[in-house]
């Protein structure tokens, strides 16, 4: 009889059990993610909004701010470093919970990091880093971005390999991280290959006009150019159209790099870059708001640890132009 | 005469150089060919026919964009919100047409936009009495602001798929000149009719030279100055389209660049002084050509960007230390007005 009755209360409990099991386990941790990072405020201090990088970052970190039911801002200096050097300076005294920031240059916000840093402001670099490293940097590492440029530039323009060993360097703004640190990758490689001969390095100031002029008047001094090295695709149209113009798409093989949105997409498949580095918003998004969600559960005080992603690349040719590597920011909306 | 000449030995030719040197013009104009020659004679390739279309061509949008300004600057104005109009007019134009409407229609429409917010700065100007700097200064920042906020959210817009015509606007040739270079050429002409043909082009230059004698003889100032912001306007929005034509794209932070200091370069450093009344399109080709000719030669001397920078500086205050050299300030510029 007992043993029966022990067997009744343990089918009862079995029963009770698989109930149980039936409705599923709380899971304690999604509440504390659900619920920790309310009411916290993060703000995003780009170099300006309106280009396909910023805009693209900013539609995903809003998409996960509404979904974990942080504040998110953003402070737009519009491309003024002194605008945003006040915007970071009067978020010191907001005391906003996170910052993320793209810097202009790699001097100009380093010294007002730190300050917000002390401040116990915790702080993502995004992109473009500065001398001072923070909680953590997101973004391309702009050296590999300049070995990957020009590894591929000495793979057509080696001697014996194009119709010269000639090519040409088109920068952006000479302060930047992007310029600086993508030289230097550029330059490691060149060292190893003596015969390549850089015959023009230039500043555009990101302007498709000017980068066009540049080139043009490259190619008349040099018809027998064999490369081009551009640092960012939305200068570098203006670039790859005085290639198209002279005449020698076929002949001088041009890399650029940029976040992969489907207007540089275009431009490979319609045969205006050779080679597109691209460091994928979308992915850096995700990174981004990784790194966001972890600092904001974290009780660990503002600064106590530096951590840093350089995100893969993707090398876009015309062979692998494809709806994954490429996005549109309705897409990331 | 005989006898006036055996006093002054060769007069022509020492008032020949006198005339070049005592004017900025012939100052900027002998430093052009000093520059001319130096870059002929030290740089291989210089002198090629390729390349000196190449140089005319980097620098005939700047030069259209300065025959806007020298209309006005000429009718004592200037017109700083030219930049916002082009970038604004031609990136709305390209937006209208990726909606889906058709794109002569969409450049129907970044024309109107242009001239319409000519027609208004030049209203605010001559019915507000506001001054012509800061009219234009604001109003490019609200057209800026106008265009980033509700027209389009990327500052880089693509030259619209399929219409290849377009194309040939920016990089075409005719006869192996550039379009570009034809397009500079024909408004030079053009705008040199309307200034030394029309009526309308003398009552600029009375404008300029003394807005009150001006405004008592007749001359319709408010209409006018209307007309003039919204001429510089509509040549903004060509400049752009051909801008935008040459790259594939155009970009509206051009706005945030130097770009219209390089439009006020060329108009000064040509001999069209702020203060009005004087300057012809010569001085517009002349300032264009120079400006090229510095540019073209450090592009291929491989010249640094800041260095660059430091010698556009250099030879502006050059020509303007030695025009106020040989034209003091008088005292007729000094109740004129300078800016």
């Amino acid at each position: 009889m007992k043993t029966i009755a022990l067997a009744a209360v343990m089918v009862a409990a079995g029963l009770g059990w698989s109930a149980a099991q039936d409705r599923g386990l709380e899971n304690p941790r999604s509440t504390t993610f659900h619920t920790s990072m309310k009411d916290k405020k993060v703000v995003f201090v780009p170099l300006s909004m309106g280009f396909d990088l910023t805009e693209g970052w900013a539609a995903q970190m809003r998409k996960q701010a509404d979904r974990l039911g942080y504040k998110f801002e953003i402070r737009d200096p519009a491309w003024s470093t002194d605008a945003g050097t006040k915007a970071i300076q009067s978020l010191i005294t907001e005391k906003p919970d996170l910052m993320v920031i793209h810097n202009p240059d790699i001097q100009s916000y380093a010294r007002l990091l730190k300050q917000a840093q002390a401040a116990g402001i915790k702080i993502v670099q995004i992109n473009l880093e500065s001398n001072t490293t923070t909680d953590s940097y997101v973004g391309a590492d702009w050296t590999e971005i300049g070995q990957k440029a020009a590894e591929a530039i000495v793979d057509k323009c080696d001697k014996g390999k194009g119709v010269s060993t000639k090519i040409a360097i088109d920068t952006g703004v000479p302060t930047a991280a992007s310029d600086v640190f993508q030289l230097d990758g550029i330059y490691k490689v060149l060292s190893q290959h003596p015969d390549i001969q850089v015959v023009s390095q230039q500043a555009t100031e990101y302007n498709p006009e000017k980068a066009r002029s540049i080139m043009a008047t490259v190619l008349q001094q040099h018809p027998d150019l064999c490369g081009g090295i551009g640092i960012w695709d939305n200068q570098d149209t203006g670039t790859a159209s005085a290639i198209k113009e002279a005449g020698k798409s076929d002949q001088v093989f041009l890399v650029t790099s940029g976040g992969g949105n489907q207007v540089g997409c275009d431009n490979v498949t319609k045969g205006l870059f050779n080679l597109y580095i691209s460091y994928n918003v979308p992915l850096q998004g995700d990174l981004l708001n990784q790194e966001i969600a972890r600092l904001l559960m974290s009780d660990s005080p503002a600064g106590e640890t530096k951590t840093m992603y350089f995100n893969p690349l993707t090398l876009i040719t015309k062979a692998n132009v494809n709806q994954r590597n490429c996005w549109t920011l309705d897409e990331l909306k | 005469m005989s006898v006036a000449s055996s006093d002054q030995p060769n007069p022509s030719k020492t008032g020949f150089v006198r005339g070049i040197i005592a004017t900025q013009e012939g100052i900027v104009f002998t430093l052009a060919v000093i520059a001319f020659v130096l870059f002929s004679v030290l740089l291989p390739g210089f002198l090629s026919a390729g390349n000196l279309l190449v140089l005319v061509r980097s620098v005939s949008i700047l030069g259209i964009l300065a025959l806007g300004m020298a209309l006005v600057v000429i009718a004592r104005g200037i017109d700083v919100s030219m930049i916002a109009i082009m970038v604004v007019s031609v990136s709305w134009a390209f937006v209208i047409t990726a909606a889906g409407y058709p794109f002569v229609l969409a450049l129907l429409i970044g024309a109107g936009f242009a001239i319409l917010s000519g027609v208004i700065i030049g209203a605010l100007i001559a019915f507000g009495d506001v001054p012509p700097i800061f009219a234009t200064l604001a109003a490019g920042s609200v057209i800026y602001g106008t265009g980033r906020t509700f027209f389009f959210a990327l500052e880089m817009q693509n030259v619209p798929v399929n219409t290849d015509w377009f194309a040939l606007i920016g990089q075409g040739n005719v006869l192996g000149i550039p379009v570009t270079v034809i397009a500079f050429l024909l408004l030079c002409a053009l705008f040199q009719f309307i200034l030394s043909r029309t009526r309308f082009g003398w009552m600029i230059y009375a404008m300029g030279d003394n807005p009150n004698a001006a405004r008592t003889t007749g001359v319709p100032m408010r209409p006018m100055i209307v007309a003039q912001y919204a001429i510089s306007a509509f040549i903004a929005f060509v400049a752009g389209l051909i801008l935008a034509s040459s790259a594939n794209a155009i970009n509206a932070r051009l706005f945030n660049s130097t770009m219209i200091y390089d439009i006020l370069l060329v108009v000064v450093l040509g001999g069209i002084g702020l203060n009005g009344g004087h300057g012809s399109i010569r001085n517009v080709i002349l300032g264009t050509v120079f400006v090229g000719i510095l540019l073209n030669g450090m592009t291929i001397m491989n010249i640094d960007y800041t260095i660059q920078n430091l010698v556009k500086g250099v030879v502006l205050l050059l020509a303007i230390v030695a025009d106020s050299i040989v034209n003091p300030r008088d005292e007729q510029t000094s109740q004129a007005g300078d800016l």
